[in-house]
């Protein structure tokens, strides 16, 4: 043990000092340190770059469409893409104006006058209202089927073979693909009613179905990050599971569970395959469950198909209008769970 | 029954049958001046002995297939603070979560032997395990408020328990929380975050919690492990303070703790099978405190205590 005050040789402040710089670094480690930096960096803006993109061009092409107060209000214009490949005529002769004759400035210019003097108005009100029917319907199906899902799994069944069945039966669901869904809750659903059975609620059968693993297992996930010592504390005053349940794990997992529930239903809000089978199709707004409507996703799929500059644009608005939806819906949930989240 | 003791009509007397367990533990027999002989001798001032409230009896705790411990026998009275030592892993916690069933949580967890709670066996099978721990509470090692409010910390347990009115439950926040010795210093914030508080706070607002409910008997899992010494003595205190309402079951890793608080003092150890290396907890003594620290009757009691490690 030194106990002098004297600084023993290899100890000097400059040899620590140098022996503590990076100029110690070996080349080769700052070599792959450097090249490691880099090689993150590009791989950030290879994900990146291809959403970013994406983003871009989606508003870019929707935003005429969707800035226009037609587009909230106004029925789908029925045969919007005849019209326009018929040529300029034929649509005058349908009763589009100068304006609406030319695609390009269609969208953007014909506002204040439109819908009055009998141009064409590029609405989109039905599909809007059909997404939030067939998305809240499925919600409203899946989220707390689900969650009670969750709760049974981690918090009763935990490892017993009907719980682990579950588990099993609820990944390979997972891994069904959307339009088999859709077909399922056709075979059962549309075939037995016909016509009658297309409706918002039909799509919103099988927009759950495809919801509900993701609500379970998600659900399931945060559950099991409450940490026993608070399920342990509040059993240990006497509380029944549920109780503890209700009172306890699910508040401390509500953030996560809020995300979880989110993910389920941009998922479902986006899907297509499940909802052109069980939805039918409408032009004029539909508030009901019931009866034929239409979404957001079914419109771009239709849109597309039908071809023609005012149907493209058409199915672009239907896009930003739909990441719109999401992305509020995503700003709502996450207030509410921060605001009611415990601390 | 197990081979290591005979029932007799005065209690349990160990017969020896254990490898080097000459006294296994003290059986008290029904009349009171038998009781405990060897703590009336050495001890002289000892009072009169409280009510017996947990009488156990040759209790053996498994998990699945695997013995955690084994032959546990000891009365815990009434207003007093039982304290168990032991080395780590020797099973006290295990044995304490029996006395409020929390091992029914544990997957695969099951008891043997008797455990009596007046004169009932807590695990006759139309006791409700929720019933039994809403009498007999328990504080945990590290502290564990929930993610709420102060307030609706301590007013969770008599929320369940059926009791609205805001007058009623706040009357039952102020007296828990200044039983647990933390009303001055929160009475301010009592609607801030419990998870705000000290860890020292945390745990005593835990007690409080605890108190809320008002149980016969409040089991402690080591609560000061993660205290320091200043929380440490407050909690001590607490304890000795309430413990003219309440039954104290105390584990503690830290022996001048026992010797400072409890007044009867249950020593744990474990075993080491040499053929299967399987180690198997067992209680060795139980006696008076001041018995077990001054005059121990086993050779494994005094050099635990002694710091020589059996």
């Amino acid at each position: 043990m030194n106990t002098t005050s004297t600084v023993p040789e290899d100890r000097t402040p400059d040899r620590v000092r140098r022996e503590l710089s990076d100029a110690n670094i070996s080349i080769g480690r700052r070599v792959r340190n450097r090249a490691a930096t880099v090689a993150m960096a590009v791989a950030f803006l290879l994900a990146a770059g291809p959403l970013v993109l994406m983003a871009a061009n989606v508003f870019s092409q929707g935003l005429p469409a969707v800035t226009n107060l037609d587009w909230w209000t106004q029925p789908i214009p029925a045969d919007v893409g005849r019209a326009d490949l018929a040529g300029n005529e034929q649509l005058q002769d349908l009763g589009f104006g100068d304006q609406a004759a030319d695609p390009d400035s269609t969208a953007s210019t014909d506002s204040a006058d439109s819908s009055t003097d009998g141009l064409v108005a590029l609405g989109m009100q039905p599909a809007i209202v059909g997404t939030f029917l067939t998305v809240l319907g499925a919600s409203a199906l899946a989220i707390p089927l689900g969650i009670m899902g969750a709760v049974y799994l981690n918090e009763y069944g935990k490892r017993n073979r009907l719980a682990n069945f579950i588990r099993f039966m609820t990944d390979v669901m997972t891994g069904v693909p959307s339009v088999v869904m859709g077909v399922f809750i056709y075979s059962i659903w549309v075939l037995r009613f016909g016509v009658e059975g297309k409706s918002a609620f039909a799509a919103s059968l099988a927009l759950a179905c495809l919801m509900l693993p993701i609500v379970v297992r998600s659900t399931e996930e945060m559950l099991r990050l409450v940490p026993d010592p608070l399920r342990e504390a509040s059993a240990a005053l006497g509380t029944r599971t549920w109780k503890t349940t209700v009172g306890v794990t699910l508040p401390a997992a509500l953030p996560g569970i809020v995300s979880g529930c989110l993910l389920a239903v941009a998922r479902a809000a986006g899907e297509t395959a499940p909802i052109v089978f069980t939805i039918g199709f409408v032009t004029t707004t539909n508030w009901r469950f019931t009866g034929q409507n239409t979404t957001l996703s079914a419109q771009i799929y239709s849109q597309l198909q039908n071809g023609g500059d005012l149907a493209t644009q058409m199915a672009w608005g239907a896009a930003v209008t739909l990441i719109g939806i999401v992305l509020v819906l995503t700003l709502i949930a996450r207030f509410v769970a921060r605001r009611y989240a415990l601390r | 029954m197990s081979t290591d003791a005979v029932v007799t009509p005065e209690g349990l007397v160990p017969t020896g049958g254990l490898p080097g367990a000459g006294s296994v533990s003290v059986a008290p027999a029904p009349a009171p001046d038998l009781h405990e002989p060897l703590a009336a001798a050495s001890v002289i001032a000892e009072p009169e002995l409280a009510p017996v409230v947990f009488d156990v009896s040759d209790l053996s705790v498994f998990y699945g297939d695997y013995r955690a411990v084994r032959d546990v026998s000891m009365r815990i009275r009434r207003n007093e603070i039982t304290g168990f030592i032991g080395p780590s892993g020797c099973g006290k916690t295990t044995v304490l979560r029996c006395f409020n069933r929390m091992n029914d949580l544990i997957e695969g967890a099951r008891v043997q032997g008797r455990l009596d709670y007046h004169g009932v066996d807590l695990y006759a099978p139309d006791v409700n395990a929720v019933e039994v721990r809403r009498r007999i509470g328990m504080v945990f090692q590290k502290p564990n408020p929930f993610p709420k409010s102060i307030y609706d910390n301590v007013a969770y347990g008599p929320r369940i328990a059926g009791t609205k009115k805001r007058s009623e439950l706040d009357d039952i926040v102020e007296r828990s929380l200044q039983r647990a010795a933390l009303w001055d210093e929160v009475k301010d914030r009592l609607k801030s975050s419990a998870l705000g508080m000290s860890g020292g706070q945390q745990q005593r607002l835990c007690i409080a919690r605890a108190i809320a409910v008002d149980p016969e008997v409040i089991l402690m899992d080591e609560p000061c492990s993660a205290l320091d010494p200043i929380a440490t003595a407050r909690i001590e205190d607490l304890m000795k303070e309430i413990k003219t309402d309440y039954t104290i079951v105390i584990v503690t890793h830290n022996m001048q703790q026992a010797a400072r608080v409890s007044d009867a003092t249950a020593f744990f150890s474990t075993e080491v099978n040499p053929d299967s290396d399987v180690r198997t907890g067992l209680l060795v003594e139980f006696d008076r405190t001041a018995t077990i620290f001054s005059n121990p009757h086993d050779q494994r009691t005094e050099n635990y205590i002694t710091g020589r490690f059996g």
